[in-house]
C-alpha cells in the first residue's frame, strides 16, 4: 500500500513537529509513505465559508497530488472530513472518487485500516485530557457521542490506553465544541475565544497537564486562549505521544 | 430602504461582556442539555422514536395540502371555525375581525411563536385590544418589550435581579425583591384579575391532529388552559406544519417533546381541544407565512419539521454564549439560522455564519433536522446570492487561487508576502487581527514540515537513488 501524506496548511507552518511524528509513525509501522511537494490545501476554509467555487483549484490540485495512491492519511479530523463529505467544487471523476474513498484522519488509519496493537515505544508520563474535534467527532465518527447515548467507543482513546505511563482527565463537557470553527474564529471572535477558554478551564480543572487532539487548528486556538486567558496547559497531537514523545 | 444584516458578533460580544448572566444563562441552559440526556437515557427507544417522529413529519409534510384539507373538514365537524393566513399581515387581520365581532378589547393569551412571527400585538394594540401575556416568560418579556430569547424558556438570559426591577416598574412590587417565589406570586396576583375578566383568550398549539380535527397544547403553568377557557372566545393560531395525521402520533411526539425541550418526561398540561366549549366560540387560524414558499425549497424544506422544542439551542455552545437576542429574530439558535434566513435572506445572512457547525444541534433534534448540514448549506446558498461581506468574499477568493498555485503558495508561507498582492495589507491585517483580541498567535517555528521533509526525506531519496526525487 502506498500512502500519500496531506499536512495541513497550519501544521505546516505553525507544528511541523505534529507532522514530522505522523510521517515517522507510519514509517515505524512499516508503512511506505510520501509527501508531494506541491501540496496546498483541501479547500475546506473557502467552502466552509460558502465560497464553493473558490475551493475548485485547491481541491483539483488535491486529486492532482493524491490520485496516485492507494491511501491519503493526514493527521487532521476536519481536513479528512472535507475530502470525504463535501469536496465537490469539482466534476466527481474516477479520480476524484477514488480521493475521497481512501482519505483517512490518522487516528481511524491507524485503528481500523492498519489495526495497530501496540506502540512499543510510546510512553507518556503525563495526565492528559483527550479533545475530539467536532469534525472526528460527529462527522467522522471516531468516537461515541454524548447526545445519541450509543454505547462507548473511542478510537482515539483505544489507541492511547496503549502507551505507557499515561492517564486521563474527564472534562465535564467532553463533547462541547472548542469554537475554532474556522473564520468562525476571526468573524465571531468573542464567541469564539470564550469557548476555547471554557474548554481549556474544563480540562485544567479537571486536572489535565496536557490536551491531546487529533486535530492541531483546535488546538492552535485553545493554546492562544490558555495563554492569554492564563490557564497552565500543555498541547500535543496525538501523534507525537503515538510516535514517542515523553513530553 | 436597504436592509442591514443582523450584527450577531457584535451583539454577542455585548453579551460576553457581562460575566453574571453569561455564566446563569450558559449553565442553566446546559443543564436543560444534561437533563435531556437523562431522559434519553431511560428510554431504550429513544433513537427510534427519533426515527419514527422524523418519518411521520417527512410523510405529513409530503402529504401537506390533503392532510390539512382533513383537519379541517374534521375541525368543522366538531364546531371549530377555521381560518387561512397567507402571511402575517391576514393572520392579525382575521384575529382582529374576530375581536371586532364579539367587541373584544382584552386578550389574553399563551405562549405562541407565530404570533410572535406575525408580530400580533403591534398590530392588535393601536386597535384599542390590550394583549396579556400569560406564560411567566412571555409576560416579562413583553413588560420588558423584548422578543423572546428563547422557544422554550422565553426570559432565560434575565436573572432574579432583572425581573425584579420589571416587575417593580409595572407591579409597584419592591425592586429589591429577590425571591422568585414572591416575585412569581406579584405576577399572579397582577395576571389573575386579567384572567378572569378577559373577553379573549387566545393559544398558540403544538400539534394539529388531522384525523380528529383537534389540536393539542403543551404548557407547564396551565396558563393556556386559563387562557382558553375562562374566556368564552377562543382563537387559537397555529403554523400549518404542525399538523400530524393520526391521533396516534401524539403517543411518539408528545414523549419526545418536553424530554427534549426541558428534560421533563412530560409537561405539566397537555391538553387536547376538540371544540368550543358550551355557549363558547373556537376559532383556528393556519398560518403559512413562508412555509409553503420553504417546503419548497430541496434543501431546506425539512426544517419544517421542528416541533419547537429548543433543544438545538440548549446545546449549543454559541447559542448559550451569545443569548438568543443576539440573533435578532424571533426565532435564534441553530434552528433559527437555518429558518430566518428563509424570512428575509439579506437581514439573516450572517446567521448561519454564527456556527461552528459542530453538528451537536443536529444529535439532539428529536425530529432529526440536519441542522448543521443547513448551516452549511445555507453558507452556499448566501454566498451564491451575494450575501457574504464584501472582504470575506475577496479572502476566500484570493485564498482559493493562491491554494491552486503550489509555487506562490509556498513563497507566501515561507514569508514573502505575495498573498497580499491582490488586496491591499491593512484590508487583510483588519479582518484577521480579531484573532489576537482574545487569544495568542501559534508561536513561530525553525522551518515549516516541507522544508523539513525537503531537507531529512527528499536528500536521503536523492542519495540512495543517486538521482532525481
Amino acid at each position: 500500500m502506498k500512502i500519500g501524506l496531506f499536512i495541513p496548511c497550519y501544521i505546516d507552518a505553525f507544528y511541523p513537529n505534529a507532522g514530522i511524528a505522523t510521517l515517522e509513525l507510519l514509517e515505524k509501522l512499516g508503512q511506505d509513505v510520501e509527501y508531494p511537494m506541491d501540496q496546498t490545501c483541501c479547500g475546506q476554509p473557502m467552502a466552509n465559508s460558502g465560497c464553493n467555487s473558490d475551493a475548485a483549484a485547491a481541491e483539483a490540485l488535491f486529486v492532482r497530488n493524491f490520485a496516485k495512491y492507494d491511501a491519503i492519511v493526514m493527521p487532521s479530523g476536519s481536513c479528512t472530513h472535507h475530502v470525504r463529505d463535501n469536496f465537490d467544487a469539482i466534476p466527481q471523476t474516477e479520480e476524484v472518487k477514488h480521493v475521497r474513498k481512501n482519505t483517512f484522519e490518522l487516528v481511524e488509519f491507524l485503528h481500523d485500516i492498519l489495526k495497530v496493537e501496540e506502540f512499543p515505544w510510546a510512553e507518556f508520563p503525563h495526565k492528559v485530557g483527550l479533545h475530539n474535534s467536532c469534525g472526528t467527532l460527529r462527522a467522522l465518527r471516531t468516537a461515541s457521542m454524548s447526545e445519541l447515548g450509543e454505547p462507548y467507543f473511542s478510537k482515539p482513546m483505544d489507541l492511547l490506553n496503549k502507551v505507557k505511563g499515561i492517564s486521563f482527565a474527564t472534562p465535564k463537557r467532553p463533547d462541547e465544541c472548542c469554537g475554532f470553527g474556522g473564520t468562525f474564529s476571526v468573524t465571531e471572535e468573542a464567541v469564539s475565544a470564550r469557548m476555547g477558554l471554557d474548554k481549556v478551564k474544563d480540562h485544567h480543572q479537571a486536572g489535565a497537564e496536557y490536551i491531546v487532539s487529533a486535530d492541531t487548528s483546535c488546538m492552535m486556538h485553545q493554546q492562544g486562549c490558555a495563554e492569554r486567558g492564563g490557564v497552565p496547559i500543555r498541547f500535543i497531537h496525538i501523534a507525537e505521544i503515538l510516535n514517542g514523545a515523553r513530553s | 430602504m436597504k436592509v442591514k444584516p443582523v450584527n450577531h458578533a457584535k451583539a454577542a460580544e455585548e453579551f460576553l461582556d457581562d460575566a453574571p448572566h453569561l455564566t446563569f444563562h450558559d449553565e442553566r441552559l446546559w443543564d436543560m442539555r444534561q437533563k435531556r440526556d437523562q431522559q434519553m437515557h431511560l428510554l431504550p427507544e429513544w433513537q427510534e422514536l427519533r426515527s419514527r417522529a422524523s418519518a411521520i413529519k417527512e410523510h405529513t409534510l409530503a402529504n401537506l395540502p390533503e392532510y390539512l384539507e382533513q383537519f379541517e373538514a374534521n375541525a368543522k365537524k366538531n364546531g371549530i371555525h377555521v381560518h387561512w393566513a397567507a402571511d402575517g399581515a391576514e393572520h392579525n387581520r382575521i384575529v382582529g375581525e374576530i375581536l371586532e365581532k364579539h367587541g373584544a378589547k382584552s386578550l389574553i393569551k399563551s405562549k405562541s411563536m407565530v404570533t410572535e412571527e406575525c408580530d400580533m400585538r403591534a398590530y392588535l394594540e393601536p386597535r384599542g385590544v390590550t394583549v396579556t401575556e400569560t406564560d411567566l416568560g412571555e409576560r416579562i418579556q413583553q413588560l420588558d418589550d423584548q422578543m423572546p430569547s428563547h422557544i422554550v424558556v422565553p426570559a432565560v438570559h434575565k436573572l432574579v435581579p432583572d425581573v425584579a426591577k420589571i416587575f417593580a416598574k409595572n407591579y409597584n412590587t419592591d425592586p429589591n425583591d429577590d425571591s422568585p417565589q414572591s416575585l412569581a406570586e406579584s405576577q399572579r396576583m397582577a395576571a389573575r384579575p386579567v384572567i378572569l375578566t378577559a373577553d379573549a383568550g387566545m393559544t398558540g398549539g403544538n400539534f394539529l391532529v388531522a384525523e380528529t380535527g383537534t389540536f393539542v397544547v403543551c404548557t407547564n403553568e396551565g396558563n393556556a388552559d386559563l387562557s382558553a377557557t375562562v374566556p368564552n372566545l377562543h382563537i387559537a393560531t397555529l403554523g400549518i406544519e404542525r399538523i400530524v395525521p393520526r391521533m396516534a402520533d401524539m403517543g411518539v411526539f408528545i414523549r419526545l417533546l418536553s424530554r427534549s425541550a426541558l428534560g421533563s418526561p412530560i409537561t405539566q398540561y397537555t391538553t387536547h381541544f376538540r371544540g368550543p366549549q358550551k355557549g363558547g366560540e373556537m376559532h383556528i387560524v393556519l398560518v403559512d407565512n413562508g412555509r409553503s414558499a420553504r417546503l419548497g425549497m430541496e434543501e431546506f424544506w425539512t426544517s419544517l419539521k421542528c416541533i419547537r422544542c429548543g433543544a438545538c439551542m440548549n446545546t449549543c455552545p454559541v447559542y448559550r454564549r451569545s443569548g438568543g437576542l443576539s440573533y435578532g429574530a424571533v426565532y435564534s439558535g441553530p434552528i433559527g439560522a437555518i429558518i430566518d434566513p428563509t424570512f428575509n435572506e439579506r437581514k439573516y445572512s450572517t446567521l448561519p455564519f454564527a456556527s461552528t457547525m459542530n453538528g451537536s444541534c443536529t444529535n439532539v433534534c428529536p425530529v432529526k433536522i440536519n441542522i448543521h448540514e443547513q448551516l452549511y448549506k445555507w453558507r452556499r446558498v448566501l454566498a451564491e446570492h451575494h450575501e457574504l461581506p464584501f472582504v470575506k468574499r475577496e479572502i476566500m477568493h484570493m485564498a482559493g487561487k493562491l491554494m491552486g498555485q503550489p509555487t506562490l503558495y509556498r513563497t507566501a508561507i515561507n514569508g514573502t508576502e505575495v498573498a497580499l498582492s491582490t488586496l491591499p495589507r491593512f484590508v487583510l491585517y483588519n479582518w484577521l487581527n480579531p484573532w489576537g483580541k482574545h487569544r495568542e498567535l501559534p508561536h513561530p517555528v525553525k522551518q515549516t514540515f516541507h522544508s523539513w521533509y525537503k531537507k531529512n526525506r527528499l536528500k536521503d531519496k536523492k542519495e540512495s537513488q543517486g538521482g532525481k526525487a
